[in-house]
């Protein structure tokens, strides 16, 4: 295996693997000049096929300070919105040389497809395919809680996973790739998730994940989750009776201000809030809430580029998953 | 040079029952019996083989005309022909849609002229399959092409009066609506079986509901106007249910189920790739049990291969952009050894039952799937129930490269198709289309 496409099959010596080496990126975008040789001649294609400013930044940073050559292609606007298909996108982007492919697709599978087909030779990284996956983002949330649950433990993060911590994702769980990703992630580095939605926004099938379910927001507010990650919430998807209004959707499942000051009633002096962002303020998520000391959403953005930096790293320098790589690896950490 | 007509299919076992020669003589069967005179007659060596009547397909995508790219029905007839068929119905999807006496009539002169198999053109139910206005029934069926089969394939009849209306109206000459039972609010966008598979895929689910309710009112409907119903391509656990149920009160429905539904699910989907993408969607090993039960008790009458071809591009790309279908003429016959015969759930008595002469009843095809006895119309397959051979779509007969069986090894081969007493293939590969056929002199 050669690509990142999805959490739902990452094993937890990977996971923290790629968490570690975040860790030591970390401590390379703490510096005054942020910048390794690590990818120097190679080159990384930001193919993106929907809007997204904010992931498409992350990667770039990312490549740009491991010094790898960075190809942004939007396909609005190319040769994409004139019919050309993903795979002879793919063949160009092969002929041009890229190492690696980052790839945001608004199709669930995008990604995997460009991956296991001839199409294309280069690593592929998954960067959000329609309402599947988003492993990089789900890996910046889990940096981003280890973080904090390490320190609450009075530890160093390195080579530790989220045992014992109470994570709880709410919104529109049946069209997110963050929370399918987060849901495999973390319980994977040993959380206990709990996905509170209306049940119109939750997938069929969803009894068969590893996690809780639940329909009532202050229930699982009393039941002191460590983490509350709000995922966003579109208003159109009232126009297709998902719920009736944006007033009954806050009230109900939104982090508003009565249930943000129920966290301090309660004594959980130490839940912190994430947000993949965009956040839509005074739908899913109150300002109180989204700027107050629990916010990490942040912290989330600056991890991102961290946890990006160590997944090109990791299929690009050494190849995550070969066998030789752990130990190529520790010899680069300790020299 | 003259083509032989006269042949003895020597040692065959017909049914896969008891063994006997075939004499076929000008376009039928002369005689059947032991130890026959071979004089005069080529003999085609049928020992270990096993006799059928010719393959009769309910649900067949032949393309042409309009989309030639995928199929003609040259290709597809040939295809058919390999498979052991000697009649297709050719659904109205074409472009034009078969919707008009002039289109039903051209699809049926094409095959005539190719010659591979009869094809039956299918005429839609309503204009353009737009569902909003009933398609000139009465002028199809009093066509040449005298079309009995009407059906709006590919999109459901989903207006309870106008499905009302079709399945009274083809009363006045004894047709059948073969319905694509899929609620459409239901499967707006939808691209997969709805269930553990889809959730964790992201991709909108079709869901069995959005069948069922749709052939749970279609049989009342067929109950309370007193007609004739076909359920196309049927996939759920709870379709098959309720067909029970329906037939249990004597209602007059027949029910089709494809070759893929009855071995593939939807665990298939977690590949993203499109060749297992298709309409009525792969469901769950629990969908796919209680499909096979149906056919073996007769629940489902009959196996149609829903053979839809599309071109390469169209399977080349996201899961979502991707056309739904898969090729299944020259697969079918191996597939339902596999999942209904090597498993004992039929014999080949069955097979014979579900492949070729309850699908010429229900398309009112008088001379196919007829007994395999003296003075029939020499419609045959044979069969080499011991043979394995590996799927590979590229060297198939139909334009369609999507087999969602390719790379696998299959059992039974057909070695030879006689349609109208000529053998369209011979030992495993094409011969030549009946002599009958108007181009045939071009050739």
């Amino acid at each position: 295996m050669r690509h990142l496409l999805s959490t739902h099959d990452l094993s937890r010596a990977d996971a923290i693997r790629i968490l570690d080496t975040a860790e030591e990126m970390s401590a390379v975008n703490d510096r005054e000049v942020k910048k390794l040789p690590a990818l120097r001649g190679r080159t990384v294609v930001n193919l993106f096929f929907e809007d997204s400013t904010r992931t498409r930044i992350s990667f770039e940073a990312a490549a740009k300070r491991l010094s790898a050559d960075v190809i942004n292609f939007a396909a609005k606007g190319s040769s994409v919105s004139k019919g050309e298909s993903l795979k002879d996108t793919a063949q160009t982007l092969e002929a041009i040389g890229a190492d690696a492919v980052v790839i945001r697709h608004p199709a669930s599978g995008a990604a995997q497809r460009l991956a296991t087909t001839d199409w294309i030779s280069a690593a592929v990284v998954n960067a959000g395919d329609g309402t599947h996956e988003h492993p990089t983002q789900a890996l910046l949330d889990a940096f981003t809680l280890r973080r904090h649950w390490a320190k609450l433990a009075g530890t160093p993060s390195g080579g530790t996973d989220l045992a014992g911590a109470k994570v709880t994702i709410v919104g529109d769980v049946l069209h997110s790739r963050v929370a399918r990703s987060n849901v495999w992630l973390l319980t994977t580095l040993g959380a206990q998730v709990t996905l509170v939605a209306p049940p119109t926004l939750l997938p069929i099938g969803v009894e068969h994940w590893p996690c809780t379910v639940a329909y009532d927001f202050d229930e699982a507010i009393d039941a002191k989750p460590d983490a509350i990650m709000m995922l966003r919430v579109q208003a159109e998807r009232m126009n297709a009776s998902y719920f009736p209004s944006t007033g009954e959707y806050s009230r109900r499942w939104g982090l508003g201000d009565e249930r943000f000051a129920r966290l301090a009633e309660l004594g959980l002096a130490d839940t912190v809030i994430l947000h993949p962002g965009p956040m839509v303020r005074g739908l899913e998520i109150s300002s109180t809430a989204a700027d107050s000391a629990r916010s990490q959403v942040l912290r989330q953005v600056a991890n991102g580029v961290s946890v990006r930096m160590a997944v090109l790293y990791l299929l690009l320098s050494s190849g995550l998953y070969a066998q030789d790589a752990t130990a190529a690896h520790a010899k680069e950490s300790a020299s | 040079m003259t083509e032989p007509t006269r042949f003895l299919l020597s040692g065959a076992s017909l049914y896969g029952e008891r063994t006997a020669d075939i004499l076929v003589a000008d376009g039928r069967i002369a005689e059947v019996g032991t130890g026959l005179d071979a004089s005069g007659a080529s003999v085609v060596d049928a020992d270990g083989l096993v006799a059928l009547p010719g393959l009769v397909d309910v649900h067949t995508h032949l393309r042409e005309p309009g989309r030639e790219d995928a199929e003609t029905v040259e290709t597809g007839t040939r295809a058919a022909a390999l498979g052991g068929y000697t009649a297709v119905h050719a659904m109205a999807n074409s472009n034009p849609v078969a919707d008009t006496a002039g289109v039903v009539e051209q699809v049926q002169t094409l095959g005539r002229r190719a010659g591979w198999a009869e094809v039956r053109p299918v005429g839609a139910v309503t204009v353009g399959l737009a569902g909003e206005q009933l398609a000139e029934l009465g002028a199809m069926a009093d066509s040449a092409a005298a079309v009995r089969m009407f059906s709006d394939d590919g999109i459901c009849v989903h207006d309870p009066v106008l499905m009302r209306r079709a399945l009274e109206y083809v009363k006045a000459f004894d047709g059948v609506v073969a319905q694509h039972a899929q609620e459409p609010r239901l499967t707006a966008g939808a691209q997969m079986n709805e269930g553990i598979v889809s959730a964790v895929l992201g991709l909108p689910g079709w869901p069995a509901v959005a069948e069922e309710s749709i052939i749970a009112r279609d049989v009342l409907l067929a109950a309370h106007v007193g007609s004739r119903l076909h359920v196309c391509h049927v996939s759920t656990a709870g379709s098959v249910e309720i067909i029970r149920w329906a037939k249990a009160r004597g209602i007059d429905v027949t029910a089709e189920v494809t070759p893929h539904h009855l071995w593939l699910t939807d665990e298939l989907a977690r590949t993203y790739n499109p060749v297992y993408k298709v309409n009525p969607p792969l469901r769950t090993d629990d969908d796919v049990q209680a499909l096979r039960a149906a056919l073996a008790d007769g629940t489902i009458d009959v196996v149609g291969t829903d053979h839809a071809p599309h071109p390469s591009e169209h399977k080349e790309c996201e899961w979502a952009q991707a056309a739904m279908g898969m090729t299944g003429l020259e697969t079918a016959l191996s597939v339902v050894q596999h999942t209904m015969v090597e498993s004992g759930l039929m014999t080949w008595r069955d097979v014979a039952r579900t492949m070729s002469e309850v699908p010429a009843r229900i398309g009112r095809v008088a001379d196919q799937g007829r007994p395999i006895a003296a003075g029939e119309p020499a419609h045959l397959t044979l069969v080499d129930p011991a043979a394995r051979w590996t799927v590979d779509p590229a060297v198939q007969a139909t334009k369609g490269r999507n087999s969602p069986f390719a790379g696998r090894e299959l059992p039974g081969r057909v070695v030879a198709t006689f349609y109208a007493g000529h053998p369209t293939v011979l030992d495993g590969a094409l011969n030549t289309p009946h002599p009958a056929a108007e181009s045939a002199g071009a050739r």
